[in-house]
């Protein structure tokens, strides 16, 4: 298990007189100190990891956002940001000595504006409630997280969330154009707008992504985009995963960008068709669906030329969507993979590195090497498109030992990511989870100027500390300037 | 004045080391054909990075592609457009834009966030980096991002290298998201629509399923000066859509835009393709001879009025609209713009639009005393000037190129 920056006790001790002046920011049952009320947040989607926080506060306008972050800020206490707390790697995990502040009543629509083709909302509202907001004039919001229904576009904007169909349509950051900020000393900054790009650097590209540690979020513009008129999905059976991974790869290099492809290995199939009976392949090592979006010609196009690759790699079995309905229960399966895992698990680990496409059979075979030596079992699903890889690790915990192993297991994966080309998470973030294998991607150098930006936002530390970074550097520690021209390596460079 | 050029990134990092440890500031350049852009320097030495160049990896079926800096980017589009791929963000030449003749680096196109016509689909060049190399100002080589195009891993500090001119640091080698080429491209053509309603439509296409890939709007005067004879002959406004695709897609989207919009005339492939890389180089629409250069990102719907705002009090200011409204390109006569170049006329029409103008061109004495990028707010401005303290601690890196600070 992690450790979490130990608690302050000075903070702990003045907890009554933190609770009062939080509640002169803001009134009622905004704030929240009673131990049973505060278990409600001790964690997010990454269960495993559960701390309440020392007090809870949920503000309802930006100015009290304002308040309690220059509060906060002068008298030295963390702060915790947190949307509906799906995060998988424990984003939004409390601190002991921290304010968790809930952006949870943030829940207005507040323009749409089809003209400019964007959406300005609050924090708080739901990806799919953007979706549903603009849908009576054929729009949508693209990127599509499979918590969709739950999570909200102030937690996508925090993880730079992605789903299905982000190949083609881009994750959150390539469909948030503006932002409303508070930093942590109160100011309140506006990135980006209606427009396209802005002045100066591109603080919205950092925002988004950053987990909580530059700032909280109280308004987001988004892109929305007319829905494709059509989409139909194929269905197909491999013999084997590298014939699935090959056809994928020939899928690409045709020039089809597919709205969504995703692959199952056999245990992922098997849970999800006893779950869904979609008619899955039981059969086959792996399974493909692919779906192709657009005009009707252009759907039907792609669909034979796809059915024609899938054939040169001998599919096994391939099944075309002849209706709408049938498109859906095509992806049923595969939406409701993690909880058809769940069904044949007590519990179960979700990793989510992010591989070069090709080395996928290789990285499955090594996979199913290490479920014997940890002798736990793997099922994957795979966003096939653009490399993003869920291991689902199967384990009791319950039974002592499992989950240690589960997560040992877990980080083996993620290094194995890392050693063959890829990287440690496509989109789940690195939170607590993947914090202690940052080294494995960067160097010390690295993290120093990955932190040397959160030094810029959050001088003093106080937003979300212990997340992303394996080791916490004061800033003034990383503003040093250690000088290295006597260490001269090119003697023969001209010299100033 | 020295002019290093290190043969590898270690020199380069060697280079900025020791430039560091002296307090001595650098111009940071390879192909130098957008060295004209943002404010002058008074640097006394200076780093090219040429030397750095050629393509490390490229796997067209990964989508992505890694090249040394200083590659040039037509080595990187010929190589592509062999595999039927490209930058889907479309980088637009701005060779005679600017009046320099170099070869274009990718270390160029990424550090000035360059984007085409294509931006208003797919992004900007920060939309389509996946990660780098680099120096920073204390002579460090650091690297963020990856070669995969799905990545959350830290904070995402190749997109805040986008637009930065190389005030944060040296970039080395790139890794970039390429996409397939589409197999064919037409574009629909109207003439004679007012601005008003040529950026009313816009709006209106885009907003169709027909996926719309480029939309702009060429007032007279722009129209006429394009190579493409059926955009320039008949001496009328201009108003015009990319469809591209498969065929059989662009067939069939071709005429549910039609039909959506009322009419309009195809414009073929060949003549498609011109058009769209003239207006993405700019010059060749724009009077050229003598004049300040604005380039304006409005709220897209509020172009046409910021346009006739400038054109009130400077007449001699004509230009075009790409994005859909979101680009207007802006070319006023020199002597009428005055010692500002216009700046006060131009970011006052810009106020209620919001957004941001930055001066293209202008004499040196103009971009030294006028700001050529927007002015940020003061709590903006400070937090621009504290990142830009934690990448480069002394400011050796390009100095004052973007802002007198930075």
């Amino acid at each position: 298990m992690l450790k979490m920056p130990l608690p302050d006790t000075a903070v702990l001790a003045c907890r009554a007189e933190i609770v009062h002046a939080l509640r002169q920011i803001v009134p009622g049952e905004g704030v929240i100190d009673d131990a049973s009320e505060l278990c409600a947040y001790e964690s997010d989607g990454l269960t495993a990891y559960r701390t309440p926080p020392m007090v809870a506060v949920l503000p309802e306008t930006t100015e009290q956002v304002v308040q309690v972050m220059r509060y906060c800020h002068s008298a030295g206490i963390k702060v915790v940001p947190r949307g509906a707390g799906t995060s998988l790697s424990g984003g939004a995990l409390p601190l002991e000595d921290g304010v968790l502040l809930g952006m949870g009543k943030f829940k207005q629509v507040l323009e749409i504006d089809y003209v400019n083709r964007c959406a300005v909302v609050q924090p708080g509202v739901t990806n799919l409630a953007i979706s549903h907001a603009v849908q009576e004039r054929g729009f949508y919001y693209a990127p599509d997280p499979s918590s969709q229904i739950a999570c909200t576009i102030g937690g996508n904007v925090g993880e730079n969330s992605g789903g299905v169909h982000c190949l083609k349509y881009g994750l959150t950051t390539n469909n948030v154009i503006g932002l409303e900020m508070v930093t942590i000393d109160g100011e309140v900054l506006r990135l980006g707008g209606k427009h396209f790009d802005a002045s100066g650097y591109d603080l919205l590209g950092v925002m988004v992504g950053s987990e909580g540690m530059l700032g909280v979020v109280t308004e987001v513009t988004v892109r929305i985009l007319p829905k494709p008129p059509g989409a139909r999905a194929v269905l197909i059976g491999f013999s084997t995963i590298e014939g699935a991974g090959d056809c994928v790869a020939d899928i690409i290099a045709t020039g089809i960008i597919p709205g969504g492809m995703e692959m199952m290995d056999k245990p992922a199939t098997a849970a999800a068709e006893a779950f869904v009976h979609a008619g899955y392949p039981l059969d086959a090592e792996a399974v493909l669906i692919v779906e192709l979006d657009g005009c009707e010609a252009e759907v039907d196009h792609l669909i034979l030329a796809v059915e024609k690759i899938a054939g040169r790699h001998g599919a096994s079995s391939t099944r075309v969507s002849q209706s709408d309905d049938e498109r859906l229960l095509l992806w049923a399966g595969r939406k409701a993979a993690f909880p058809a895992v769940g069904r044949i698990s007590p519990d179960y680990y979700c990793m989510d590195g992010t591989i070069p496409r090709k080395r996928i059979g290789e990285v499955l075979s090594r996979m199913r090497q290490m479920q014997d030596q940890y002798g736990l079992r793997v099922a994957n699903v795979f966003h096939a498109g653009d490399g993003n890889l869920h291991p689902l690790i199967l384990y009791d915990a319950n039974q002592p030992g499992e989950l240690d192993r589960a997560e040992a297991f877990g980080a083996d994966i993620l290094r194995l990511c890392v050693q063959v080309g890829g990287v440690l998470t496509g989109e789940h973030g690195v939170g607590v989870e993947k914090r202690d294998l940052m080294g494995t991607m960067f160097t010390e150098i690295d993290l120093n100027q990955q932190q040397r930006l959160k030094c810029a936002f959050d001088p003093q530390g106080l937003l979300n500390p212990g997340k992303m970074f394996p080791t916490l550097h004061r800033c003034a520690e990383l503003g040093r300037v250690h000088v290295h021209a006597g260490q001269v390596r090119f003697p023969d460079l001209p010299r100033f | 004045m020295t002019v290093y050029r290190p043969a590898d990134a270690a020199e380069a990092a060697e280079v900025i080391a020791a430039a560091a440890a002296e307090r001595q500031p650098l111009e940071l350049l390879a192909g130098g054909t957008k060295r004209g852009l943002g404010r002058p320097m008074r640097t006394s030495h200076s780093l090219d990075a040429s030397r750095l160049s050629g393509v490390i990896d490229y796997d067209p079926p990964e989508l992505q592609l890694t090249a040394h800096a200083a590659t040039p980017m037509a080595q990187i589009e010929s190589l592509l457009a062999d595999n039927r791929q490209m930058l889907a963000f479309e980088p637009p030449d701005w060779r005679g834009l600017m009046g320099s003749h170099g070869t274009s680096t990718l270390g160029g196109v990424i550090a000035c966030n360059l984007a085409g016509p294509r931006r208003v689909r797919a992004g900007a060049a920060r939309d389509h980096i996946l990660g780098f190399f680099g120096v920073n100002g204390r002579g460090e080589s650091w690297k963020a991002g990856g070669k995969v195009v799905k990545n959350v891993t830290g904070y995402d500090l190749s997109k805040l290298q986008c637009g930065a001119y190389g005030t944060l640091s040296l970039l080395t080698q790139i890794t970039v998201k390429v996409m397939p080429r589409p197999e064919t491209v037409c574009s629909l053509l109207f003439r004679g629509l007012s601005d008003e309603a040529a950026i009313a439509l816009s709006s209106q296409a885009l907003n169709t399923p027909q996926e719309v890939s480029a939309a702009a709007h060429l007032p007279a005067a722009a129209a006429r000066r394009s190579q493409v004879t059926a955009v320039a002959d008949r001496s009328d406004t201009v108003t015009v859509f990319r469809l591209e695709g498969p065929t059989p897609s662009v067939i069939s989207r071709l005429a549910s835009l039609r039909a959506q919009l009322g009419g309009g005339e195809p414009l073929q492939a060949d003549d498609s393709r011109l058009l769209w890389d003239e207006i993405g180089a700019v010059r060749p629409l724009l009077a050229a001879h003598n004049r300040c250069l604005w380039r304006l990102c409005p709220t897209p719907a509020a172009a046409p009025l910021v346009q006739q705002q400038v054109r009130a009090k400077l007449p001699s200011s004509e230009g075009f609209y790409d994005w859909g409204g979101g680009l207007l390109w802006l070319s006023i006569d020199a002597r009428e713009a005055g010692a500002d170049g216009g700046a006060q006329v131009v970011r006052n029409a810009l106020r209620q639009a919001a957004g941001h103008a930055t001066l293209i061109l202008a004499s040196d004495a103009v971009r030294t005393n006028v700001p050529v990028f927007q002015t940020l707010p003061a709590p903006l401005a400070a937090l621009n000037q504290r990142v830009k303290y934690g990448f480069d601690p002394h400011g050796i890196l390009n100095p004052g190129r973007m802002r007198e600070d930075q």
